[in-house]
């Protein structure tokens, strides 16, 4: 029993040691040798690009149930002029940045594992490594350039098709006066909302490319090993941005 | 010369090398012989630093590259091409690009320039017409040969085969054997080729190693070895199922 726990310790121990290294490492190489513009670029566009239309459909119901819900709410206090700056600001400060940021988990966070734990276990990697290459210029760097420049702009386009979303509901639906609800808006939100969600989004873009990456590069054995890894990918990220995202919070807020 | 000496490796609780020396003599192609799942292709891949040994000591022309920094090992292993048993094609990459990359990455040669190399290499191992393909679009036999133009084309100065015949039919086989010897005599490199072909392999190699037991069981030329008188080379080499060698 206590040698299992010592065990398990161990292995927690070594593996966040690994992690750990696994982001430092990856941050000097973006430094270092940031890759092709070519292989980043192909990465915006499999990160970023394509992620777009995902990103427009649950921005716009999210800003969508934003605009029932606070009107709802509202409504209850006589104010729902301040729908507007209701919706924004939860927006741009919170939802944008975390949906978004899961959204994408699930899209090509979950791809990148997959993907890179292929190459590594039909020995990709190690061919890679033969041809006195680093695995990481190739593989990792460009998706980690890619998920921190993808991340805010596709943050942005939540928060904007979002505001648009509540503004469909509350105005156009429930009668909201419209120049209440972007006046208020405008009033409400100061920049350093705006600024805190875009750290919140960049990251998470970071996350994604981090534990994306690892797990795939990592990946135990066969088609089983891949799998595993990827689903664990998703989940880790998913729970790490939620952490990250308190921790983030509580110090911008 | 790439040295190995008193290499010890395990893979948890099963010993696969046990105290290994080997010497590999530049300019000339030595070749792995020994029983399947004996650890040929970890040998090999303790070669260019893939695998480290649990104890003792790889050196590639006088220097060693254990625990040394990445950008060491990386300049060490620029003299290298590998191919690997299973091949390990980029398979997101058609053939053309895949035999390409090494030559993008590491040389400035000019598209046309590349684009000749390719071609030239590929038609070496047979191949044509096949440059637009995917690996997983491609027989196993022609994957291998993709595999061979790739971890050739910049003329390395050492070369590691990993099997370079298993599962090509006697024809091209043969030309496989035929192109080695005659690349080697024309470019002189370091040749280790692991390899399963008895007796063609003898026809090939200058020196034979063969593995058994995680040793050397016996080093020596196609002829020392063909005329051997140890129990398990003589009972490899001639196939026979009784001997020390035993399938379990
Ligand atoms: N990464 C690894 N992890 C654990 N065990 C391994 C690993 N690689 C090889 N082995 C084990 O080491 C032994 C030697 O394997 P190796 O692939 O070197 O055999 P081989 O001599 O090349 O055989 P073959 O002629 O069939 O290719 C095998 O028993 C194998 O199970
Ligand atoms: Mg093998």
């Amino acid at each position: 029993m206590v040698q299992a726990l010592g065990h398990t310790t161990i292995k927690m121990v070594r593996e966040m040691g690994r992690l750990g290294w696994f982001m430092l490492y990856s941050l000097y190489m973006i430094v270092r040798r940031p890759g092709s513009l070519v292989h980043v670029l192909k990465q915006i566009r499999f990160i970023g690009t394509k992620s777009l239309f995902v990103i427009v459909l649950t921005a716009g119901f999210t800003g969508m149930v934003l605009g029932l819900q606070g009107y709802y709410t509202l409504t209850k206090f006589g104010s729902e002029g301040m729908l507007g700056a209701a919706v924004a600001l939860s927006l741009i400060r919170e939802l944008g940045p975390v949906l978004a940021a899961l959204m994408v988990t699930g899209r090509a966070g979950s791809a990148i594992t997959a993907e890179i734990g292929i190459m590594r276990i039909t020995e990709q990697i190690d061919a890679l490594e033969t041809m006195a290459l680093d695995p990481f210029k190739y593989l990792v760097t460009p998706k980690f350039i890619a998920a921190m420049i993808s991340l805010p702009l596709l943050c942005a386009i939540f928060d904007v098709i979002g505001i648009y979303g509540g503004w469909l509901v509350g105005v156009k639906l429930l009668g909201v006066n419209p120049g209440a609800y972007f006046y208020e808006m405008e009033k409400a939100v100061v920049w350093r909302d705006v600024y805190s969600g875009m750290m919140k989004s960049l990251s998470f873009g970071v996350i994604i490319a981090w534990i994306g990456c690892y797990k795939g590069y990592y990946a135990g054995h066969g088609a089983e090993g891949v799998s595993k890894a990827t689903t664990e990918s998703v989940v880790l990220t998913s729970v790490i941005i939620l952490v990250w995202d308190y921790f983030l919070t509580s110090v911008l807020l | 010369m790439i040295l190995l000496r008193n290499v010890h490796k395990s893979f948890g609780a099963q010993k696969v090398l046990d105290g290994l020396d080997l010497d590999i003599p530049d300019g000339k192609i030595t070749a792995i012989i020994g029983p399947s799942g004996e650890g040929k292709s970890v040998l090999l891949k303790h070669l260019i630093g893939l695998l480290q040994p649990d104890s003792g000591a790889v050196e590639v022309d006088g220097e060693s590259i254990l625990d040394v920094r990445r950008s060491e090992l990386n300049r060490i292993r620029e003299k290298f091409g590998m191919l690997f048993q299973n091949v390990a094609l980029f398979d997101s990459m058609t053939v053309f690009e895949n035999v390409a990359f090494p030559l993008q990455e590491k040389t400035s040669l000019s598209k046309d320039e590349i684009r000749g190399r390719v071609l030239s290499a590929l038609e070496d191992v047979g191949l044509k017409n096949i440059e637009n393909k995917f690996p997983d679009e491609l027989s196993g036999g022609m994957k291998k040969r993709v595999g061979l133009a790739r971890a050739v084309v910049l003329n390395p100065k050492i070369i590691l085969f990993d099997e370079p015949t298993t599962g090509l039919d006697p024809i091209i086989k043969r030309a496989i054997h035929q192109l080695i010897k005659d690349t080697h005599a024309k470019f002189g490199f370091t040749a280790v080729i692991v390899s399963h072909e008895i007796p063609e392999i003898f026809d090939v190699a200058q020196n034979v190693a063969m593995l058994f037991r995680g040793k050397i069981l016996q080093y020596g030329t196609p002829d020392e070895i063909i005329n051997s008188t140890d129990p398990a080379i003589r009972q490899f080499i001639s196939g026979s199922l009784d001997g020390p060698i035993q399938m379990v």
